[in-house]
């Protein structure tokens, strides 16, 4: 019996399902926290034509950058795309559609998606280029625009530790835009380091409850910093 | 003299009240951190999900899982919490921020902010900016007065794609700080050596001066 078994074999049953034209909701701020295995996983599949939503899209070799090589995504959905050239190059030349999204809103338009909110009025982006064409109404004196809700067809996430039942605890920072991206997909694919035994997580530390996972595997990150900054000692 | 980056830092360091809670932008606002008055201690929010941000590790200790909203690699402090991306706009949006600190391309008399394109550049994105300044009440924008080529960047209206409306009534700039008052930028304070004559003539937006403008102290 599965029951509440979430997890999958392999990366290959962890994505199936996964085919042309869909949108696929990523975690992630830049590098870090970024569900790598699953985003290679794509690579490999070669799909093609995905919406895909995420705050930034990697760089030219790694994170969801791989995917730009071969074309595999048609629309970026993000709030910010600096650090690749090949990114560049194809924003440039039309091949690719990018859809340039406050990273507040971006964050919420998920978080409503997976809440069963179809859209939300903020004042983020009145009056500048994101405003333009959205409904506006006005609150407590002060104008506000209309923005829609994000769910994608999958969601790929990456967490840190997690049990069968797909409960799920990032680490530090690597949370970031996860448990938002968790919530709104039609089928959540959560990757992590380590998958524990159920008992082991406390209940009220789960950062991502199980409802919102689908299939559950565990893999090995490279985990590459993109700025790395230190102090020496004193 | 025009200020350095670092003056800039330091004068907003000085405006930072004890138990203030801060986010700061990339480029000159960073370095406010590095400024902050003894028997003041203030908690920096980084909108990538970290409110408590620390200080860049030791190279023993860095940790991919631990960036702040620039990228870099840094530390958690002693009081720090962590959130997800959401929860980290619903506080700036919320406007639970005491002050945003944060630079810009041009600045006008209607408190509106232009920060994030060139047309006619690659336009990487907004990232938070926008969430920021339409979220916080209390903003400084932090910038150069005019253009290498003399331009004001303190204008009757921002020429450039806007980052927000009618949020920004506080600037610091390289040879002044100004305030925004019913559609006029006032002359608050001058950089040292810096003459009310140079900063009027870098002013293209309405200005008042008042009759005793100050010079900043270091």
């Amino acid at each position: 019996m599965k029951g509440f078994d979430k997890r999958v074999e392999s990366y290959a049953d962890a994505l199936a399902g996964l085919s042309d034209g869909m949108t696929v909701l990523a975690g992630g701020f830049g590098l870090c926290g970024i569900p790598e295995n699953l985003i290679e996983q794509i690579r490999v599949m070669g799909v093609k034509g995905l919406t895909v939503v995420s705050n930034n899209c990697g760089v030219d070799d790694f994170g969801l950058g791989v995917l730009l090589k071969d074309r595999q995504i048609r629309k970026m959905v993000a709030s910010y795309v600096g650090e690749n050239a090949e990114f560049e190059r194809q924003l440039m030349s039309g091949e690719l559609e990018v859809e340039l999204t406050p990273q507040g809103t971006l964050a919420e338009k998920m978080r409503a998606g997976g809440a069963g909110i179809p859209a939300f009025f903020t004042a983020t982006g009145y009056g500048t280029p994101v405003g333009e064409g959205k409904e506006v109404r006005e609150f407590n004196g002060r104008p506000h625009i209309l923005e829609h809700a994000i769910t994608g067809d999958f969601a790929i996430v990456k967490g840190w530790k997690a049990d069968r039942y797909g409960n799920v605890i990032y680490r530090h920072t690597a949370q970031n835009f996860n448990p938002c991206v968790a919530a709104a997909g039609r089928i959540t694919v959560v990757e992590v380091e380590k998958i524990v035994e159920p008992g082991e997580l406390e209940p009220s530390q789960i950062h991502t409850p199980g409802i919102y996972v689908d299939r559950l595997i565990v893999g090995s990150f490279e985990k590459r910093i993109e700025k790395r900054t230190v102090r020496t000692a004193a | 003299m025009a200020l350095s980056r670092e003056q800039m830092a330091q004068w907003v360091a000085n405006e930072l009240k004890d138990g203030d809670y801060v986010n700061l932008g990339i480029g000159i606002p960073t370095l406010v951190a590095n400024y902050v008055p003894p028997g003041i201690d203030v908690m920096l929010q980084s909108e990538n999900g970290l409110l408590g941000m620390g200080a860049f590790p030791l190279e023993q200790d860095i940790d991919a899982d631990m960036i702040n909203a620039g990228k870099q690699t840094v530390t958690a402090r002693a009081g720090a919490s962590i959130f997800s991306s959401a929860e980290s706009f619903a506080m700036i949006r919320g406007g639970h921020v005491d002050l945003t600190v944060l630079g810009a391309f041009e600045v006008d008399v209607e408190g509106n902010i232009a920060s994030w394109m060139i047309p006619g550049k690659l336009v990487k994105g907004m990232g938070g900016a926008m969430d920021l300044v339409a979220g916080a009440d209390n903003i400084i924008a932090v910038m150069t007065h005019a253009s290498k080529g003399g331009e004001s960047k303190l204008l009757s209206r921002c020429s450039l794609p806007l980052t927000g409306a009618g949020c920004i009534r506080r600037v610091l700039t390289d040879l002044a700080y100004l305030e925004i008052e019913d559609g006029a930028f006032v002359l608050k304070a001058r950089a040292p050596g810096v003459s009310v004559e140079e900063i009027v003539a870098k002013t293209a937006g309405a200005l008042r001066v008042p009759d005793e403008v100050p010079e900043m102290r270091f």
